[in-house]
């Protein structure tokens, strides 16, 4: 039930209503609102079990698994949140003048050498408000050395069949064409395509390594060499970063931008649409582009670098330095791990996945990429399933629910057909990866001897199975009820 | 297997394509097409007047699952788009060779049909694409 639809007018929850009606002397008379807005009218003790409810209704990682590919669903240590709510820190204001937010400056100013020295990169600026914006900047300074040199004639940008839908929107948005490399049989990125693909009016390349497909690209120094021959420049897509954090380095194998998800390797919140975190990396070549502010040094003191220090910028993102609580729990979760905890993460979520993997496939499920190695993450293909026994991808994600799984990732990458990406990431026990393997292997025997109790999932959720058709064709996104 | 009208040519990209008594052809996406990418939720089909190269992105087709760029199998000019589509996008899925048909094209030369595959050959590409 929506709240709206438990309002009464007149009833009032008044405890946290301010005390006296707030001034607006200074809004112009036409501004103002002369009628009072429709909002539900509820007690305090009806709000609160109504939000109580919804609560109770999240499927998140806080109460299921939540094995969901290329998402990178870890736990967010709450030490994380405690730190980065800090008075100081929580009650700094953005225009404070830096000798009074020295702490958060000094806080900042570590999180980009920890971020350079983790990617390998030679500079970074955690302006990028998100991973999207992150991707733009990214492209933007591609753009922006070309032109630098003189070299505008570059309008193309190759991107992997198998990359995130985010790279080709990039590109396009960054005024670039987009041409398709394909990628072979055992998932790498096909190098004699891109061989055949690259020249003059090559910029860049967008790539994800470890791909989507779960797997390491072998290929990556011969595929640099290839950009970099025909003056192209090479992007590193940090989505699946968690998988070599701490072990190989982008700037190493050749990146001369990267972008990171912050939400994803460095444990910050998901999602919701944000507040989120995209920190851009670069090489020497691309280093005068960053977007500011960025935090630098001037002796012991910590100062913000603006355009006058870097007259050369792409610019500036938003009005401040990105979404500052998140860059704090980030740079608190990477202190937290250090140097040995971060290799860390990258072993156990490569261990976790390859040990899901393996007990998927002695259950009987097939592996879109048998004689690969996982990385953090891998695919099963249901392709037989769907075949022989009418048993869908979805259909097997929605019984997981009732089993009290999260479904993995379904039908993306699109090149593997009827497929889960499975991402166990590495906080999870492996008690907890037994119990989903065996969910897996229920699920296969209800597919073989009554396949209706997988078609009609989930049976124990607050809602059946939706209806993605119609509710696609017939958007229907706001409450069109009136408040009583 | 999927249905693969004998009269029509295919690309690989799992277009087809008709060639009309007037010197047009007509183009939408297959059987097996449509199976793949599951019930649609959108289609935008090209305005007329468009002049369009061979592999060009000429529409798009969305459904739960993804959206696709339409490629034109052979150059030429727009004549005209399946407007229909825009209220019933369901009509690529239930009628991919009638109804569902996307957009209609003046072909820049007719021979540039005979490069595209029979039914027969695509027959073949969905057998091998099946393994």
């Amino acid at each position: 039930m929506l709240i709206f639809e438990q309002s009464r007018t007149g009833r009032r929850a008044t405890a946290q209503a301010p005390k006296a009606a707030p001034e607006a002397a200074d809004i112009p008379a036409h501004l103002r609102r002369s009628e009072r807005p429709g909002l539900p009218e509820v007690s305090e003790m009806q709000a609160v079990r109504h939000f109580t409810r919804l609560s109770q209704k999240n499927f998140s990682i806080d109460t299921h698994f939540y094995p969901l590919g290329s998402c990178t669903m870890k736990y967010n240590p709450r030490g994380c949140n405690t730190l980065a709510m800090l008075p100081g820190l929580l009650a700094r204001h953005p225009l404070s003048p830096e000798t009074v937010g020295q702490g958060f400056l000094a806080c900042m100013y570590d999180l980009q050498e920890i971020l350079k020295e983790v990617t390998g990169m030679k500079a970074v600026s955690l302006s990028p408000a998100a991973g999207a914006q992150g991707e733009f900047a990214g492209v933007a300074m591609i753009r922006a050395y070309h032109d630098a040199r003189g070299d505008s004639a570059r309008n193309e940008i190759l991107v992997p069949d198998a990359a995130h839908g985010t790279n080709p929107a990039t590109a396009t948005m960054c005024g670039y064409k987009v041409k398709e490399i394909p990628t072979d049989k055992n998932g790498d990125v096909d190098l004699a395509a891109l061989k055949q693909a690259v020249g003059p009016q090559t910029a860049g390349l967008m790539l994800t390594n470890p791909s989507t497909l779960g797997v390491f690209e072998r290929s990556i120094e011969a595929i640099a060499k290839a950009v970099h021959e025909a003056g192209g420049l090479l992007y590193y897509d940090g989505a699946n970063l968690n998988a070599i954090l701490g072990k190989v380095r982008p700037g190493d194998m050749g990146f001369d931008v990267i972008h990171m998800n912050l939400h994803k390797t460095f444990s910050t919140p998901h999602g919701g649409g944000g507040p989120g975190a995209g920190p851009v990396g670069v090489s020497e070549r691309l280093r005068p582009y960053l977007p500011v502010p960025m935090v630098g040094r001037d002796g012991n003191d910590y100062v913000w670098l603006t355009e006058k220090d870097c007259p050369d910028t792409m610019g500036r993102l938003s009005a401040f330095m990105g979404n500052a609580g998140v860059l704090l729990r980030a740079y608190i979760y990477a202190r937290m791990l250090g140097r040995e905890g971060m290799q860390r993460v990258a072993e156990y979520a490569t261990l976790n996945a390859n040990y899901l993997m393996k007990r998927l496939q002695e259950k009987g499920f097939d592996l879109a990429f048998p004689n690969r190695r996982a990385t953090h993450e891998f695919i099963v293909t249901l392709k037989k399933q769907d075949k022989t026994l009418n048993a869908s991808a979805m259909d097997f994600a929605k019984r997981l629910l009732d089993y009290g799984y999260h479904a993995p990732t379904t039908y993306f990458p699109l090149l593997v057909p009827e497929c889960l990406l499975i991402e166990p990431t590495e906080t999870e026990a492996k008690e907890e990866l037994d119990g989903f393997v065996d969910a897996m292997a229920k699920i296969l025997e209800e597919a073989t001897s009554n396949v209706d109790i997988l078609k009609e999932a989930p049976h124990t959720l607050p809602v059946r199975r939706l209806d993605d058709v119609r509710a696609a064709r017939e958007l229907d996104l706001a409450w069109s009820g009136t408040v009583s | 297997m999927s249905e693969v009208p004998a009269d029509l040519k295919y690309t690989k990209s799992h277009e087809w394509v008709r060639a009309n008594d007037d010197g047009t052809v007509t183009i939408g996406i297959t059987q097996h097409a449509q199976d793949q990418l599951g019930d649609m939720v959108y289609v935008e089909a090209p305005e007329a007047g468009r002049t369009l190269d061979a592999g060009e992105a000429c529409a798009v087709v969305e459904s739960v699952k993804a959206a696709s760029d339409v490629y034109a199998p052979i150059a030429g000019e727009v004549v005209e788009g399946n407007e229909a589509l825009a209220d019933a996008p369901e009509t690529v899925n239930n009628d991919p060779f009638g109804g569902g048909w996307i957009l209609r094209l003046t072909p820049a030369d007719t021979g540039a049909l005979d490069g595209l595959m029979d039914a027969a050959a695509y027959q073949e590409l969905l057998a091998a694409e099946d393994h």
